[in-house]
């Protein structure tokens, strides 16, 4: 029972308004360090992250995998003078939200506080940064935290989907084979002296970058962080970036069990290129119309053609080395072998140099005009320079990149999908109900079928 | 942030809500349908967010794909959302792209019908039971949101079915339903529009009049079954599911009052001293001192009808049983009743919400949701202006009184997930 009335003719956009991204000054601090300030007066909060680049998990031992992530949480477990308790209540008492964390390139320790508190809640994170405590009881305390989560970690079918594609997807000499906050084993050994150690080489001014956003000036920001370095006198470490072998040369399938598992999680995988690659900008524009957008090629293909899924998407985890390219998605047992024929389809016709300049269009537009939309607040702009500040970007990054996003055509398009999806080195990884799909996964033709334990997993290589 | 907010009415009563900010040249059109899965009949569970999905699937002028691929060409981000009372639908956009997304608002409700099919309809349907299985069915406790509701409402109260709805009920599913639930709740009526951000008022007035203006006002909505509740359960509900799960997790549930009225915001603010962050009693109790949790947290439902709901989330450490874990939960509630808390640790809870609270609202998004909540559940969006002064008129006095009312045993809603092996062995 549809009248038709009249309906105007879609809008035309009106002038676009000029953006920017927030201006930031970047100055020397005492020993190598350096503050970047970025002066933004929207709302009276101000946040601070310390990113400390030779502390993430690549500068790990052998046998240690986890102890970065494991070092930056006990910093908020206490300091010479404050419990873990204390600690905690005394920044949250000032308002101040507070994290502490590594990932494989770097560990970043950051507060959001209220402007009127950053006096005080810079000189708790200075404290908890130059004097931790390391205690033995807090330690076995997040030991046994760890040790739950793994066990929780191994129940979750997303999870296992990530933990599994790692592992088979570099080489065991490679530490982006093992989970990045380590195993039960390596975490279960480490002592307080562990970390102590990993805390005493790899905290040093000489590779931190601390990032002010907020409402402050660049003086008064300078003069907060200049104490959390001031005569912190240590020697920098070696920093190494990750190899990144791969395990295989060929395709092959992974298959971990669910028993009656009413849905696959499948991820397509193999290993992408380091964050400097000179294919950055063409990667990420293919990546968009491959896997990126709603309107991607796989989403509306295994969602909004064939409905099975709930969502298809792929991306770079993008870091100093060679991190993964992944698609992921998590469809109906019943449509598994289908949908990876799909997704395997998709794969070869976007290697195969097919991207439309419609397409193109599509992922350039979309890309440069949300750039505004990811840095509405404090934390989101103190999070990019914090990236820039990891990956050493270029100093005009942020004020070129819609400019250089523009300027992919799409033969950088097609030859960035032909070099980096060629199908050497594709792992597929299934979590699903083993019992209904291994016979159909071997008959997929595509590579030898292993299956996974779990525990394999979470075991030494 | 004293950022103006303006309201009118259209004939069609569709109500509107402006509140430019021309901080970033990003503008969020949000718009509110107060309309939920409370609202659906029985048999039908899970239609008004199957309907959120059809809404998706283009209209009389916007073809198959093309609602996102707009957006997204836009430089835009969009999404819906289906509650138990609202559905929402919003994109943010670059500000000169503000009239796009009007118009593509204007032309789904006004005009969404000549565009639905059987084919659109059967895979939406089969891309929502795909999100049941993710989100629901193949994950660890994912179950606990509609074994919550439905253990803590009665089974004729609207908010005790499944918001994701049942597979048989999704498979019964017609057109026909689509047409009617659009004819009666995806009305001008039943909407807020809240436009905010980077946007000049007196143009985005003269659009949103050519574009809903026309769009008739609807029949008129079914009445809900009476919603009102007694303050308290009157006993201490318990439901324990054995379940694929490595370790013991507890929701534990006490009923409040609705959200927005005065007593809630204590409600809030005391959930925040049991469970917001690190520095809430039970992380310290339970997490730090004596180890029986492995996370712990606790939130409020925000439901603005009958009653609503302020809910503990404990996960066990591996060794840790459910009875343990319960009983030092409800150790922590009683000592709130006896000794109530205290003034730095009701001062932390404000500051911290204070600080979230300013942080989200940097968000044009965000803020527009908001806007759009106050309008739909309050009639009244200067509300989300005043929220932090009545979360700071709590005291330590009325926070107690109000535990001794509310957290008691007659007022406790369990829901134990065990690991299938271990409750195996336990009976054995």
């Amino acid at each position: 029972m549809s009248h038709p009335l009249p309906f105007p003719e879609r809008p035309s956009p009106g002038p676009p308004r000029p953006y920017r991204f927030p201006a930031s000054e970047l100055r020397p601090l005492p020993l190598g360090a350096r503050v970047r300030v970025a002066s933004i007066d929207r709302v009276p909060l101000i946040t601070l992250v310390v990113v400390c680049r030779s502390a993430g998990a690549s500068g790990e031992h052998p046998g240690h995998e986890g102890i970065a992530a494991l070092t930056a949480s006990m910093l908020l477990e206490g300091t010479t003078t404050r419990s873990g308790q204390a600690l905690t209540d005394a920044f949250e008492a000032l308002g101040a939200s507070v994290w502490a964390s590594a990932d494989w390139d770097a560990a970043t320790i950051g507060v959001t506080t209220p402007t009127r508190h950053a006096e005080s809640a810079l000189a708790l994170l200075a404290e908890m940064l130059r004097e931790p405590a390391f205690r033995a009881p807090d330690l076995a305390r997040l030991q046994a935290e760890h040790a739950a989560d793994r066990l929780q970690a191994m129940a979750e079918p997303r999870v296992l989907a990530e933990l599994a594609s790692q592992w088979c997807l570099y080489a065991p000499t490679s530490r982006y084979r093992r989970p990045l906050s380590g195993t039960t084993a390596t975490i279960g050994g480490l002592q307080p002296e562990d970390l102590r150690a990993f805390w005493s080489t790899n905290y040093t001014p000489a590779t931190m970058t601390i990032v002010v956003a907020g409402q402050v000036d660049v003086e008064t920001a300078e003069r907060l962080a200049r104490p959390i370095v001031a005569g912190w006198d240590t020697s920098a470490p070696a920093q190494s970036d990750e190899g990144a072998t791969p395990r295989f040369a060929a395709p092959r399938i992974h298959l971990i069990d669910r028993p009656d598992a009413p849905q696959s999680e499948l991820r397509l995988t193999r290993i992408g290129v380091p964050r400097g690659h000179p294919d950055f900008f063409a990667l990420t524009l293919m990546n968009a119309v491959f896997g990126g957008l709603f309107s991607s090629r796989i989403n509306l293909n295994l969602r909004e053609r064939n409905g099975y899924t709930y969502g298809a998407t792929a991306g770079f985890d993008w870091r100093r080395g060679a991190g993964p390219w992944s698609a992921s998605t998590a469809v109906g047992t019943d449509v598994t072998l289908p949908a990876i024929r799909e997704l395997l389809a998709e794969t070869a016709r976007m290697r195969a140099g097919t991207c439309t300049d419609a397409e193109r269009a599509l992922a350039t537009s979309y890309l440069t005009g949300v750039f505004p939309l990811r840095f509405e607040t404090t934390q989101a702009v103190a999070s990019a320079l914090a990236s820039h500040a990891i990956f050493e970007l270029p100093a005009d990054y942020f004020d070129t990149y819609r400019d250089a996003l523009q300027a992919v055509t799409l033969a950088d398009i097609d030859r960035a999908a032909s070099q980096h999806l060629e199908p050497t080195g594709l792992q597929l990884i299934v979590v699903g109900d083993a019992a209904r799909l291994r016979e159909g996964l071997h008959e997929l033709g595509i590579g030898p079928v292993d299956e996974v334990a779990p525990e394999t997993i979470e075991r030494a290589p | 942030m004293a950022v103006p907010i303006e309201t009118y009415t259209l004939d069609n009563g569709l109500r509107v809500v402006l509140s430019p900010d021309a901080t970033a040249p990003i503008v969020a059109v949000n718009l509110w349908y107060h309309v939920g899965s409370a609202n659906e009949r029985e048999g039908r569970t899970g239609f008004a967010h199957l309907f959120e999905h059809m809404l998706f699937q283009g209209s009389a002028h916007v073809g198959l794909n093309e609602h996102f691929e707009l957006v997204q060409r836009a430089g835009g981000t969009l999404n819906g959302s289906t509650w138990l009372d609202r559905t929402n639908y919003f994109e943010t956009l670059p500000s000169h792209h503000v009239g796009l997304a009007l118009w593509l608002e204007a032309d789904r409700m006004g005009h969404l019908l000549p565009a639905m099919t059987q084919e659109k309809l059967d895979t939406q349907r089969d891309v929502v039971k795909n999100e049941r299985r993710w989100s629901v069915d193949n994950r660890p406790y994912g179950t606990w949101w509609e074994r919550l509701p439905a253990l803590v409402f009665p089974p004729a109260h609207p908010f005790h079915h499944s918001l994701i709805g049942s597979m048989e009920d999704l498979d019964a599913a017609s057109l026909e339903d689509v047409a009617s639930f659009f004819a009666t709740y995806y009305t001008p009526d039943n909407a807020v529009l809240t436009v905010a951000g980077d946007f000049e008022p007196a143009e985005v007035r003269t659009q949103i009049a050519a574009l809903f203006g026309p769009i008739p006002r609807g029949p008129g909505k079914p009445p809900l079954p009476p919603m009102e509740l007694p303050p308290v359960f009157g006993r201490w509900l318990r439901e324990t599911v054995e379940d694929d799960v490595p370790l013991p997790r507890l929701f534990l549930a006490c009923r409040i009052p609705p959200a927005g009225s005065d007593e809630w915001y204590v409600a809030a603010v005391l959930a925040a001293v049991l469970g917001l962050r690190r520095g809430s009693r039970l992380v310290r109790h339970l997490v730090r001192e004596q180890q029986l949790a492995n996370d712990a947290t606790a939130f409020t439902y925000d439901l603005t009808k009958g009653c609503d709901l302020l809910v503990l989330d404990v996960t066990a450490r591996p060794d840790v049983s459910i009875d343990t874990l319960e009983a030092a939960v409800a150790a922590i509630l009683d000592a709130v009743i006896t000794d109530g808390i205290r003034a730095d640790e009701l001062a932390r809870a404000v500051a911290l919400i204070e600080t979230d609270y300013l942080s989200a609202l940097q968000s044009a998004q965000e803020r527009a949701d908001r806007l759009s909540m106050a309008m739909t559940y309050f009639g009244d969006p200067t509300r989300v202006d005043r929220e932090l002064a009545r979360y700071a008129d709590v005291t330590v006095a009325t926070v107690q009184d109000f535990a001794r009312r509310t957290l008691g045993p007659d007022n406790r809603a369990s829901l134990r997930y065990v690991p299938r092996a271990a409750s195996a062995a336990d009976a054995a």
